[in-house]
């Protein structure tokens, strides 16, 4: 590692700015723009003591403190409660960028062969790797410096310069330690699609091992570096010294993936590269194994995603009654109706927004059709004995599957965790039934998305706006007071609020109408069309 | 017996007349070349055949059938490579080549896709996403040599192939023909053409100009003659269908219309020849006479 190997850092630095700007910029916007609205939206939910020391207790059980890791419950000022609840999983956020951007600037440069084209120039072998720490060290440090001042300039009584501080650090830290150690795995692995993926891995990991530790084996927590960011209690014991820990493991993760880089060949690794199947698999051999395969990580890593969703909603069923009696913004929220439990309503809002979340995947599920369209990949299939519509066919089953597995996974995690927290839990039927109504609200947005691409493919993805649009209303729709045809421009509008409201099956007849309507109409559409390319 | 067959083809895109009125037909047992520059509209045409796209006017028929209509019917019977091949990344080669071949249906002949595999020196055992573009092509080469097609279309198949994979290629292409299966092949590398081809048709802003067997294209140009004599050949330059005269001390090259050869030869001869090599033209002689002086009008690509 002599002078030269680092020639023409700087502007290697600048020109990754010049690059990725708006990129960075938005990331340094949302994050500061969610933990900075944050303590201010608890101030108005949570005005009082009594408020909160509620919000406390509701915290105090395991799923909450597997999520969000463990707070100062005793004392819950809006400063604890703003660390608590936010700065593990804004940590991981940024953990997630850091890898992202690193991934990006490293693997990605050196898979796409464009550092081969950099380093024929007169550029050192480790100035793409130097340039990248700088780029993400000034990046971090940004984020550090703008969160850290501006929880500060909050002027929240419970949050001082020195927790402030403190908890931008953190933040930034946190990103380093995640932006070393992609850098290490950038150098073992050979391309950046396996970087990404055993990054996140280890997030994921770290996230989990310190889950596990803060439920019960508290030593198990200090093998995480995310258990490090709850450790340091920030906004009440204010420990600093977490920090070394961060900063120590970043060093070692930095020194060694520079000495790596130093030894190893360009578009090299360390792993041999590990040869995959000569042969297909039957089940690969059709349009519907073809387009399983194809989402097989994204559908599991969705599905896994719901039953949490569904267990942590679930988990905090316990005490509700005591808690939205005693808050008027909720009651405002679940618009308050004589003769149901307080419960009983939260299901109803929460289901709404379950189904939602698992329209995501479904709606991903069809768009895929599009997308290997827009790559040129349709005609290998078309070009052979496949018809179009057993070609549309194969996503569409693959997204009406997924849909139901969906919401039968987070309204089963949902009843299966609330019936192990409250005395009279609902049953098993009740809440299932609940989710399940939204199953035909689902497959319209599924026609939905058939329809574009079997007509206008280019704009397919507006369809996003809708399923947005949908959510912003009908969960924010008791807020904002807004009249009742804005919640009816969307199906999930028509769908009776179980269990709070009876059930009705003419809605769920025209929804199942409505839905094979649009999707017969849009492969009518996509049979008729030219295929792009 | 004409397996391919389309009548007055046209394509639009909006007010972009892509293909423009396209009559060609390829018979059993011939490879028809498909030749044009970038842009010409031969990808476009080889798309309305295969039903991807939606002719605007005319017909295009592959085994009697349509298509549009029949496009599933005809593509059991057909095999296709595009010129660029884009595959999913996670897929290994030899996944995606079995998945090829299951999909257009017929058996699976194991034995000829381990032969191909070997032949052009390919490793199925990798992730698409480390394969070169060669390699890609040779993903799609081998799912469609290895297949009993009547039909084979090949679009540009072996632009990222290097001249040793480049003659594999070629053998399996002559190995279909002397086996009676029609070949349509699109090229711009028109040594390929020349070597392969029975028939070709020239494509030029999505219009045939010129089409036949190579024999009656040069029937239609110059021979390339080089003459050395004892004595000086006057009054060359003013004879008809003589061009291009270049003199090299008392060497002498030309290029002479066809019609006009045997004029020429015989005032040749009045010099006393000492030397006479004539060459017939090579495609891409003819290639750049139709080209020449259209690019202007034509550059849309």
């Amino acid at each position: 590692m002599n002078q030269q190997s680092f020639a023409n850092t700087g502007k290697l630095v600048r020109f990754i700015l010049r690059l990725d700007r708006f990129r960075m910029l938005i990331w340094l916007l949302a994050l500061t723009f969610f933990t900075l609205m944050v303590p201010l939206a608890f101030l108005d939910l949570y005005p009082s003591q009594a408020d909160r020391d509620v919000m406390a207790e509701t915290m105090e059980n395991p799923a909450m403190t597997a999520m969000v890791g463990p707070g100062d419950l005793g004392n819950y000022t809006v400063g604890a409660m703003t660390a608590h609840q936010m700065l593990l999983l804004t940590a991981v956020v940024v953990g997630l960028m850091n890898i992202l951007l690193m991934n990006r600037y490293t693997r990605s440069e050196e898979e796409d062969g464009r550092r081969e084209l950099v380093r024929s120039l007169p550029v050192g072998k480790l100035a793409n790797l130097n340039a990248s720490f700088i780029i993400l060290s000034l990046l971090n440090s940004l984020l550090a410096i703008i969160t850290g001042v501006g929880l500060y300039a909050l002027g929240i009584d419970s949050m001082g310069l020195s927790g402030s501080l403190l908890y931008g650090l953190i933040l930034g830290v946190t990103g380093l330690f995640f932006a070393g150690l992609t850098a290490l795995i950038a150098q073992i692995t050979e391309n950046a699609r396996t970087v990404f993926g055993f990054s996140l891995a280890l997030l994921l990991i770290a996230y989990l091992i310190r889950a596990i530790g803060d439920v019960g084996h508290e030593a198990l927590s200090w093998v995480s570096p995310l258990g490090w960011v709850t450790a340091a209690e920030v906004y009440s014991a204010n420990n600093w010294w977490v920090l070394l820990l961060l900063i120590g493991g970043t060093l070692l993760f930095v020194a060694l993936a520079f000495y790596l880089n130093a030894i190893r060949d360009l578009d090299a690794g360390f792993l041999p590269s590990r040869s995959g199947k000569r042969q297909a698999s039957p089940l690969l051999l059709s349009p519907l194994g073809l387009a399983f395969r194809l989402q097989r990580t994204g559908i599991m890593s969705w599905a896994i995603a719901m039953l949490l969703v569904g267990v942590s909603y679930g988990s905090v069923m316990g005490d509700l009654d005591s808690f939205f009696g005693s808050n008027e913004m909720m009651q405002q929220l679940l618009a308050s109706q004589e003769g149901t439990s307080f419960t009983a309503q939260f299901v109803s809002v929460l289901m709404v927004v379950v189904a939602l979340i698992g329209t995501v995947s479904p709606v991903m599920a069809v768009l895929r059709l599009n997308g290997e369209e827009k790559k040129d990949r349709l005609d290998h299939l078309l070009g052979r004995a496949v018809s179009r519509t057993r070609l549309v066919a194969g996503y569409l089953v693959i997204a009406v599957i997924n849909g139901f597995l969906m919401l039968s996974l987070a309204a089963g995690g949902l009843w299966l965790a609330a019936a192990s927290v409250m005395e009279e839990p609902f049953a098993f039927g009740e809440i299932y039934g609940a989710g399940l109504a939204y199953y035909p609200a689902m497959l319209v947005m599924v026609g939905l998305v058939v329809l574009l691409i079997g007509f206008v493919p280019k704009v397919s993805s507006v369809v996003w706006l809708y399923v947005f649009y949908s959510f912003f209303v009908l969960y924010f729709g008791g807020v904002f007071q807004f009249p009742e045809w804005v919640g009816k421009l969307s199906p999930f509008g028509y769908i009776p609020e179980l269990p709070v409201d009876e059930m009705e099956w003419a809605p769920v007849v025209i929804l199942i109408v409505i839905a094979v309507g649009l999707t017969a109409v849009g492969m009518l559409g996509f049979n008729r069309r030219d295929i792009q390319g | 017996m004409a397996l391919l067959k389309t009548e007055g083809l046209t394509k639009m895109f909006g007010n972009f007349k892509a293909v423009d009125d396209i009559n060609i037909d390829v018979q059993k047992g011939e490879v028809y070349g498909f030749i044009g520059p970038n842009g010409a509209g031969k990808s476009t045409t080889i798309r309305v055949l295969l039903g991807m796209l939606k002719a605007t006017n005319g017909k295009a028929s592959i085994f009697g059938k349509d298509v549009w209509q029949d496009a599933v019917e005809i593509h059991k019977r057909i095999a296709y490579v595009p010129g660029d091949v884009n595959l999913w990344p996670n897929l290994t080669g030899g996944e995606v080549i079995d998945l090829f071949m299951k999909l257009r249906g017929g058996a699976m002949n194991k034995n000829r896709r381990e032969e191909l595999i070997g032949k052009f020196n390919f490793d199925p055992s990798k992730k698409c996403r480390t394969y070169s573009k060669g390699n890609r092509q040779k993903v799609s080469l081998i799912a469609a040599f290895a297949s009993d097609a009547d039909l084979y279309i090949l679009d540009e198949p072996t632009s990222g192939l290097d001249p040793l994979m480049e003659r594999t290629f070629q053998e399996c292409v002559m190995e279909a023909r002397d086996e009676g299966k029609s070949v349509l092949l699109s090229s711009h590398i028109l040594s390929e053409v020349e070597r392969l081809c029975d028939r070709v048709g020239i494509i030029r802003d999505g219009q045939i100009i010129e089409s036949g067997s190579l024999d009656e294209l040069r029937h239609l140009t110059r021979t390339n003659l080089n003459v050395e004599t004892k004595q000086q050949i006057t009054s060359l330059d003013d004879m008809k269908g003589v061009h291009h005269v270049e003199r090299k001390e008392q060497a002498l090259s030309l290029q002479v219309d066809t019609e006009n050869l045997d004029d020429v030869i015989r005032h040749i001869s009045q010099f006393g020849v000492v030397k006479l090599e004539s060459a017939p033209p090579t495609l891409e002689d003819l290639f750049m006479r139709h080209y020449e002086g259209a690019s202007a009008s034509g550059g849309e690509s």
